[in-house]
């Protein structure tokens, strides 16, 4: 898509260079500077001593005394670590759960038209549009139910309800753009399903693998409500929930310890979307343009 | 063995097995559960009796649970008015031609792809009433002389936490958009620009028709996630100063797991559900007339 910049606006040569500073300069500075803000407001208020952070003197936009002592509060004092593995883990086995669901249901569904696929491609879609805030309470008691609550098994199989319908959905998009005649090759050749979507279909669908898979790892990196009501012991929690319960309890807040918290608890997610901009904004737009 | 393996119905419903059981199990039948428990009196540790609509009359006498429709709506329609605004605004920002665009794009998206929780935690220390670097600015540039109470005021509580929501959901609007801005054709433009059209009247006739597909299916998933927003609010306000921020969605967690009542927290979750039903029905239907205005054939 960036190739095509050149001639998208090819008369924007014409406009003058003040023009251009107050209609697109300016105001792009100004969306950047408020997007970024809280970043660079979690990085700088972490590397604070307490006591720069509680003064109304200093300059709060920069540091005088950088300390880490923050980080390793939160790393040796806390149960972070804890958490942090617990995310990882949670994240990417409901991933890969997810990730061969909807390789297999995307496949029946677009190639072999079962019979009632239309319908059931028509569910999946419906099923994306479920919220997880009105599911919480019955999935809470079903989990009770099962045994499993308070346990990683509990967030593993819960967090696919809302991944697969969404993978299911973005690799419909990529099998169907497949030309058939290659599937048809393939089958007069007399290879079997299976090796039709092992040595066929998956290799070209790997762009689409990857958008399904990084979608799915920060969506369940960042989810919160399945994870804060299913979860109440501190050695099983994520970091987004382990941060808001238990690093911020009584009445003084530890800033530092708390930002540093949300700095280390974004990082991975952040570093895994800059290695995959263009696959995780193609799964993005994609399953909008559908 | 084989030939029954080569019929499409019967391989079709093996590979549907997995994702199949899934979304029954967690998503079917939670769903139905879900309904049900909103008829009884279900606490947790104990299973429910059919009341039928006392649940639902007890939430209608409820001050708490009308303030919270209301918050809702507020927070969504306002939210997302100002997302969609913003967002289209900053889509053709980036569609012009600009140096390291792909970076910026991808800069754009951060406070989307980040853990809502922690960004939020972000927000609570940068609204904080004593230390607010806001709030310091201001003071320093002399525009206020006492520290700004960002979540202490109803309404002020009400405006931060939009502006929170807004600061994480303009990325996403953004993006799709830009999406949908890369696929119109500039000789469009240049046609309008021959026929004498001022940019606005470019934007008016052109961009803005073109875009009304995407615009619908974007602000759909944006009205949504707004509507039923649950971590925001929780980690920032907990639904207060004096319940102004609560929500649906965490009134209904509040009444359900610390309260125990998990009857009533049902039922204001399905209470939730006619709202979305309109906002997806509103766009659909939307969308589909669009199609047709366009030369687009029917589905």
């Amino acid at each position: 898509m960036t190739e095509r910049t050149e001639d998208t606006r090819g008369m924007d040569y014409l406009e003058s260079l003040p023009r251009r500073w107050v209609t697109l300069y300016l105001p792009l500075g100004g969306f950047l500077f408020v997007l970024l803000f809280p970043f660079y407001w979690m990085t700088m208020t972490s590397f604070k001593p307490d006591a720069e952070l509680l003064s109304r003197d200093a300059n709060p936009f920069w540091i005088q005394h950088p300390t880490i002592a923050h980080f390793e509060k939160l790393l040796f004092h806390t149960s972070y670590p804890e958490w942090m593995w617990n995310t990882i883990i949670v994240s990417v086995v409901a991933t890969f759960v997810s990730l061969i669901a909807s390789v297999f249901a995307a496949y029946a569904i677009e190639r072999l038209r079962f019979r009632g696929s239309k319908s059931v491609g028509m569910a999946i879609f419906l099923a994306y549009l479920v919220p997880p805030s009105i599911l919480f309470i019955p999935l809470a008691a079903i989990v009770v139910e099962l045994g499993l609550f308070d346990t990683r098994w509990a967030l593993m199989l819960t967090y696919p309800t809302f991944l697969i319908p969404f993978c299911t959905w973005l690799l419909m998009g990529y099998f169907r753009s497949i030309p058939y005649e290659l599937e048809e090759c393939a089958l007069i050749d007399g290879a079997t399903r299976w090796q039709i979507l092992t040595k066929i279909i998956l290799p070209l669908a790997v762009p689409g693998l990857i958008s399904a898979g990084i979608f799915a790892f920060t969506l369940s990196w960042n989810e919160f409500i399945y994870a804060l009501t299913f979860i109440s012991s501190s050695e099983v929690k994520t970091v987004p929930v382990g941060v808001v319960t238990e690093l911020v309890e009584g009445d003084v807040y530890h800033w530092g310890a708390l930002m540093a918290g949300a700095l280390l608890g974004s990082l991975p997610v952040a570093v895994l979307y800059s290695f995959f901009v263009e696959y995780y904004v193609a799964g993005l737009t994609g399953g909008v343009k559908e | 063995m084989h030939k029954f393996l080569d019929n499409r119905n019967v391989l079709g419903l093996l590979f549907m097995l997995p994702a199949a059981a899934l979304l029954l199990m967690f998503l079917t039948y939670p769903l139905g559960l879900g309904l049900w428990l909103g008829f009884t009196d279900a606490r947790i540790g104990r299973a429910g009796h059919w009341v039928g609509l006392e649940n639902f009359e007890s939430l209608l006498g409820d001050a708490l649970a009308r303030l919270s429709l209301f918050n809702t709506l507020f927070y969504t329609v306002v939210a997302s008015v100002v997302k969609f605004m913003l967002g289209l605004w900053l889509a053709m920002l980036l569609n012009r031609s600009l140096p390291c665009k792909a970076f910026l794009r991808a800069v754009v998206l951060l406070p989307f792809i980040v853990p809502t929780a922690l960004s939020a935690i972000a927000f609570w220390w940068i609204y904080d009433a004593q230390f607010s670097v806001v709030s310091w600015a201001f003071a320093r540039m002399g525009v206020i002389d006492h520290y700004i109470n960002f979540l202490g005021d109803p309404w002020m509580a009400r405006m931060s936490v939009i502006i929170a929501n807004v600061w994480r959901g303009v990325p996403f609007v953004a993006i799709c958009l830009l999406a949908g801005l890369q696929t119109i054709s500039p000789s469009l433009y240049e046609a309008a620009s021959l026929d004498g059209a001022t940019e606005w009247q470019k934007f008016r006739y052109v961009t803005l028709p073109m875009l009304t597909p995407i615009i619908a299916v974007v602000m759909t998933f944006s009205v949504l996630f707004t509507f039923t927003d649950f971590q925001l609010i929780y980690v920032l306000t907990r639904g207060g100063p004096l319940n102004a921020t609560h929500l649906m969605a965490t009134l209904s967690f509040q009444r359900a797991i610390p309260g125990g009542n998990l009857g009533e927290g049902a039922a204001l979750a399905i209470a939730m559900v006619p709202f979305l039903l309109a906002a997806i029905l509103f766009s659909y239907f939307g969308l589909q007339r669009r199609a047709w205005q366009q030369g687009g054939g029917d589905k």
